[in-house]
């Protein structure tokens, strides 16, 4: 049963979060912690710090850390299809529908006004991050060498991202 | 609609959807890098344009965000099929990552060599989305209503707090509005 349980709470987590990673945490929050008090507070909060810290979406983390506490290999598994599955029904079927109608010219229209704003948000989604995580000479010394990296040696961004960590933990 | 890719090249697209999940570090949006360089410079799966449309649809969607443009790119790619395995390519990272932690790992919250190897990591993410945006740029704008439109939305995101979807559809509605005039009455203010 409490897979089953684990399913249908991550299931409407997947469902109901609108703009992706961070909006997921209160919605896990209350399922798992208020209705079905399956971590302490404490042990929520650990989880979803080390969700962030780990590779991969945030929802995704999550999901499979509190299956695999809850329920260990399985419950993990079914949290973690719980999470994806409204995705799933939701993007096939918009999906489905775009790429059958987007010769359209409403459509086509449509899309190109979305485009320049799809450019800002991009551009907002880099400075939230950048807000809080420029704040001294190490920090610019390592944008300016990603920089460097990615326009005059073309470095591939994994490549950069697997730097800039080494970097990190030889200057910090 | 959606040709079927060969059991090599669904691989091919699991593999690069295994590398996309496994450094994807520091939220959704980061995401967007790396994703542009495998799918639309090195594959030439999709162009660019559409990639911005993905990302809209996506952003505008429940769930995560990675996950949903998975599912679009696979679908799009090699139907049901394609969007099963393009996920599965994403979320396997996570998943093996996440077990891997909580079976031998738990203290990783207070290890200093993760937390320094964020601080490098951060700076450098900012820096590769924001040349997501600018290698995406003539992709974006084809012509001056696009700027005043990218202007708005911006003010609204960063200043105002606007919700990502309430801008994207705002501006899809401007895109329909402006090119209607355009075409009835053959110039626009």
């Amino acid at each position: 049963m409490t897979y089953l349980a684990l399913f249908w709470a991550f299931f409407k987590v997947g469902a109901f979060s609108f703009g992706g990673g961070y909006a997921m945490i209160p919605l896990i929050e209350k399922e798992i912690i208020d209705i079905h008090h399956w971590l302490p507070m404490q042990e929520f909060l650990d989880v979803i710090a080390i969700s962030q810290m780990t590779p991969g979406p945030i929802a995704i983390n999550s999901a499979t850390f509190v299956g695999y506490k809850v329920a260990g290999f399985w419950g993990s598994v079914m949290a973690t299809l719980g999470v994806t599955a409204p995705s799933f029904l939701i993007i096939l079927i918009l999906a489905l529908l775009i790429l059958r109608y987007r010769h359209l010219p409403l459509l086509d229209a449509f899309f190109k006004g979305v485009r320049p704003a799809v450019i800002a948000l991009i551009i907002q989604a880099a400075y939230s991050v950048g807000r809080n995580s420029f704040s001294g000479v190490k920090d610019f010394a390592v944008a300016f060498v990603v920089f460097a990296g990615l326009y005059l040696l073309e470095i591939n961004p994994i490549v950069i991202i697997a730097l800039s960590a080494v970097i990190g933990i030889m200057i910090y | 609609m959606n040709r079927k890719l060969s059991p090599k090249e669904l691989l091919l697209m699991f593999w690069a959807f295994f590398k996309i999940g496994a450094f994807t570090l520091g939220g959704g949006f980061a995401m967007i890098p790396l994703m542009k360089v495998e799918m639309v410079d090195r594959q030439k799966w999709i162009k660019e344009e559409e990639f911005l449309d993905i990302i809209a649809v996506t952003q505008s969607a429940p769930g995560a965000v990675a996950i949903n443009s998975s599912i679009y790119i696979g679908f799009k790619l090699s139907g049901f099929l394609g969007s099963v395995v393009a996920t599965l390519g994403t979320v396997l990272p996570s998943f093996l990552i996440i077990l891997f932690v909580a079976l031998f790992y738990s203290d990783m919250k207070s290890n200093t060599y993760v937390k320094k190897a964020f601080y490098g990591i951060y700076p450098a993410i900012v820096v590769l989305i924001l040349a997501a945006a600018v290698n995406l740029w003539k992709a974006a704008f084809k012509d001056k209503t696009g700027i005043a439109i990218a202007v708005l939305s911006l003010a609204a995101l960063i200043v105002f707090d606007v919700h990502p979807i309430l801008v994207i559809l705002l501006s899809g509605f401007a895109g329909v509005f402006l090119n209607k005039n355009a075409r009835q009455g053959g110039g626009r203010e």
